[in-house]
């Protein structure tokens, strides 16, 4: 067996994280890249090593802090400030953290607030992504809690000079049960810093006995997104504040041959920048800067780009990177398995691109005062964000703050820092704080995608329906749940990374959407070629018991193996991922011999110990409408590098009408520890779609989207027997 | 430019601006009611929703002109003396929303619905809201929330 790189390795998926190319390069880069490469070796920017030193809060440090002052704070009045450098997105986690310190603490939910994305104020976190937040953060800040408790009562038996063994921390206060003395913790800290080292292992409240976390808390702040009263990062002013615009190039990478900027100079209060290929305007009001920019006569040489969608899996094949950065796994031998086999199939499954779509777009406003930059930005990355501005603008990251208000929405989407820099470069020419808020178009055209990949799979079972044989290899969509789950003793998987022909990055579950298509799919391929129900085939080739027991509560709660009504189909699919545990029966519908409706969802869950069942459910309803799209109609037009389907009259996004019954089954497992759920409740969805319409139609669909133009005229629509 | 009087959450307000500029941007970027969402700029995605007359309304492609002479009810004129509209309240019990960003323009567009008809069905709600996009995948909260609202405002209505 040889695997070079396990596919859950978290360096090994910031990869994915990571988004390649920078949309601008500003000629200050270029002078000093000149420098650089004249010496012939790359070097990086280094802090001076007194300012990356600094301790405590805004340190320079990529590692979690000990000091507990860093994360928590109590004040005289005995309320709670938990800093965390994580960002609420729509995910809800402002909530879910705030309990689980609540539970530790033993204060109410009311006197906990998060201090979140902060660069100034919270310790260094390197983004929220990979459904990181519960299992890591939030035991982080439960172990925090935990030991800021402890010191309480520590506090209370010095004051009381008695022993700490019989005293109690309840209701944000320590006791004596003996003399019935307490005292608050407001009067015990006094609104001091408390000086503790967060312990490694403190005594974390199990979840069988949690009273806060483990509850339905409503979303914090709830009230200001009924009313209008959250402010965005769009939604921000500043004194002076100006608004800019940004020339977007025609295509990607292009480079400025010329520009004629009078007319757009001529529009009153109207500043213009040009700094390298970067062109852009700060005016007094939107309405201003975008006449100016409209008004630009620039001159681009576009870099040939040759692929559209037509020739795009061909291209992925053809650019494979060769090297070492492709994960592998074999075990047993693909030979001696496929020799054994009974049953023998070769499938290719493809995913195009998509779009995050955020319906808040990408938005920053910055400030520059007395050689400091403020940035305000819907990020999922903070401080990485300071650090790319940093760089750009040549200043130490303390001189850089970046604050991140409760975002609209990102999935995996918000990770570059473009509107950041934008932002800054604008503002640091007009002398003035300036806005900057994409349109969809730039958000559809110049944030990134969802990679498009190629997925080909070659498998041997025998004819009791044991597998024996599975080769799996990915290319360009990523290596997130490249892993079969099933018992398979010979197997060969491999990612395969390729130089994408658009900008692309992370995304809800990244590729595990993709890879749990194509894994999922075959398993019904060969279900069908030994002759066994789907659900059967699966639970016959599996051990897992968390897995095996979501898949039977979706079929129980479905009734998966009752016929489908005329017309319908029904499809199941499952796996593992994150720590989370899915499986998704879908019913389709055919209607007029061509639409697919989904009519009904069944899915069921298990990632541990909830901590707020109401907001995972909410989660998991959000996953699977979401999934919806990129199963049957969302996907990425794009013609010679261009992208041609930039607005959402022409990407289209699930709506009401396309949202079906949903019904969740949630697991929750008091003895195991908390996983994330963001992004794995999503990955069911579209193999039990393609599943739910084979068996409606006799029509095995192998590229995601499904059917973004309705099912091809002539499908034959007929109740499938059982299982087919 | 012109000056324009506009009757704005019950209240007159006179502004000098571009008769072109959109009702949107007036309101976001001039009253500094930013609880009007822009999301697409084509009226397909219903966040900049504002009440005209009692009617949904896209703001974000509409000339300020047209404006004029209507009761302009924004997001964050619907709740009175610091009590939420039914329909917010129902939205806030239900937890209809994720990041909250789309949550101004469905609220609006069902306080629309509801305000005529209090005993609209799910495919009337469904209908009403098909242009509103929420992209956390939130309609089966925002749809019991609704109806939730329906069933407060024709309570109140009866009694």
């Amino acid at each position: 067996m040889s695997e070079r790189r396990r596919a859950d390795d978290p360096g090994f998926e910031l990869v994915q994280h990571e988004i390649p190319g920078s949309l601008h390069r500003f000629d200050v880069d270029r002078r000093d890249l000149l420098k650089i490469l004249g010496g012939g070796v790359l070097v990086c920017l280094c802090v001076p090593s007194s300012l990356a030193q600094e301790t405590g809060r805004a340190s320079a440090a990529r590692e979690p802090p000990k000091e507990l002052a860093a994360w928590l704070h109590i004040a005289d009045d005995g309320r709670v400030t938990v800093y965390t450098g994580k960002v609420e997105v729509g995910q809800n986690i402002r909530t879910s953290l705030a309990q689980q310190v609540a539970e530790e603490l033993r204060v109410s939910l009311a006197d906990v607030r998060m201090v979140m994305g902060d660069t100034d104020l919270v310790p260094w976190d390197m983004g929220t992504f990979g459904s990181r937040t519960t299992p890591m953060m939030g035991r982080e800040l439960r172990s925090v809690a935990a030991t800021a408790r402890e010191l309480l009562v520590d506090m209370a038996a010095e004051k009381w000079k008695t022993s700490r063994a019989g005293l109690l921390a309840q209701a944000g206060k320590v006791s004596d049960p003996a003399t019935r003395r307490t005292l608050t913790y407001g009067e015990l800290t006094r609104g001091r810093k408390l000086v503790k080292v967060v312990g490694e292992n403190p005594a974390l409240t199990p979840a069988k006995d949690w009273k806060i976390a483990g509850t339905p808390a409503p979303k914090a702040d709830g009230r200001d997104f009924v009313t209008g009263g959250h402010r965005y990062t769009s939604d921000l002013l500043r004194p002076g504040i100006m608004h800019g615009k940004v020339l977007r190039p025609p295509v990607f990478d292009a480079t400025l041959v010329s520009l004629d900027s009078k007319r757009a100079e001529a529009i009153p209060g109207v500043r213009l920048v040009r700094d390298g290929d970067f062109v852009g305007v700060a005016a007094a009001d939107p309405w201003s800067a975008e006449r100016a920019v409209e008004a630009l006569e620039a001159k681009w040489t576009e870099p040939a780009s040759p692929v559209s969608n037509a020739n795009l899996f061909a291209d992925l094949k053809k650019k494979v990177e060769e090297g070492g950065r492709g994960l592998r796994h074999v075990a047993g031998s693909l030979e001696q398995g496929l020799a054994s086999a009974d049953v023998k199939l070769e499938r290719t499954y493809s995913v195009e691109y998509i779009a995050h779509a955020p319906l808040e777009p990408r938005a920053a406003v910055a400030e520059w005062s007395g050689g400091r930059l403020t940035v305000w930005t819907g990020t999922q990355r903070p401080f990485d964000t300071r650090d790319r501005l940093a760089e750009t603008f040549r200043l130490p990251p303390e001189k850089v703050r970046v604050i991140v208000p409760d975002t609209g929405s990102a999935y995996g989407g918000k990770h570059a820092p473009d509107a950041a820099i934008e932002a800054a470069r604008l503002a640091k020419t007009a002398g003035r704080p300036v806005k900057l808020v994409w349109t969809r178009e730039e958000e559809f055209t110049w944030a990134y995608f969802r990679p498009a990949g190629v997925i080909e799979v070659v498998s041997g079972a025998r004819r009791d329906g044991g597998i024996v044989a599975w080769e799996f290899h990915n290319y360009n969509s990523g290596p997130a749940a490249i892993r079969t789950p099933y018992e398979i003793a010979n197997q060969t998987i491999q990612f395969h990374p390729v130089r994408s022909p658009l900008r692309q990055g992370s995304y809800r579950g990244l590729a595990a959407v993709a890879n749990h298509f194509a894994r999922e799919s075959h398993m019904d391929e060969l279900a069908l070629a030994v002759g066994m129900d789907p659900l059967q085939f699966r639970l016959k080739n599996l051990s897992d018991p968390r897995l095996r027991a979501v898949f039977e509560a979706a079929a129980e709660r479905f009734g998966w193996g009752k016929p489908a009504a005329p017309g319908r189909g029904h499809g199941i699919a499952g796996g593992i991922e994150k720590g989370g545990y899915v499986a998704t029966c879908a019913e389709v519908e055919i209607a007029n011999g061509r639409r697919v409706r989904i009519r009904r969802v069944v899915e069921a869950f298990d990632c541990g110990a909830v901590v707020n069942p109401d907001g995972l459910r909410n989660q998991i309803e959000g996953a699977i409408v979401q999934g919806i799209g990129g199963a049957l109609f969302e996907v990425v037009r794009f013609e010679k590098g261009r992208i041609v389907n930039p607005r959402f009259s022409q990407y289209r996004v699930p709506r009401f009408p396309d949202v079906p019954e949903i019904d969740v089954v949630v697991l929750d497992r008091k003895g195991e520890p908390s996983a994330g759920a963001g992004e794995t409740p999503i990955v069911g969805l579209a193999p039990a779609v393609a599943g739910a319409i084979f068996a409606a139609t006799g029509l095995r669909l192998r590229a995601l989207p499904l059917v973004p133009e309705g099912l091809p005229a002539g499908t034959r629509v007929s109740p499938a027997p059982s299982g087919r | 430019m012109a000056k324009l009087v506009l009757t704005v959450n019950g209240t007159k307000r006179s502004v000098e601006v571009s008769a072109e500029e959109t009702l949107l941007s007036l309101l976001r970027d001039r009253f500094d009611l930013t609880g009007t969402k822009y999301g697409c700029g084509e009226g397909r995605c219903g966040a900049c929703m504002v009440l005209l007359d009692g009617r949904a309304s896209r703001s974000c492609q509409m000339p300020v002109s047209k404006a004029v002479g209507k009761s302009i009810v924004t997001i964050e004129g619907l709740a009175r003396n610091g009590r939420l509209h039914p329909v917010q309240a129902a939205f806030l019990e239900e937890e209809a929303f994720q990041c909250g960003f789309c949550t101004p323009g469905m609220i609006v567009a069902a306080v629309s619905l509801l305000e005529k008809n209090e005993h609209a069905g799910d495919e009337q709600i469904a209908s009403a809201l098909a242009a509103n996009v929420c992209r956390c995948g939130t309609y089966p909260r925002i749809l019991s929330a609704v109806r939730k609202a329906a069933q407060a405002m024709g309570k109140a209505a009866a009694g």
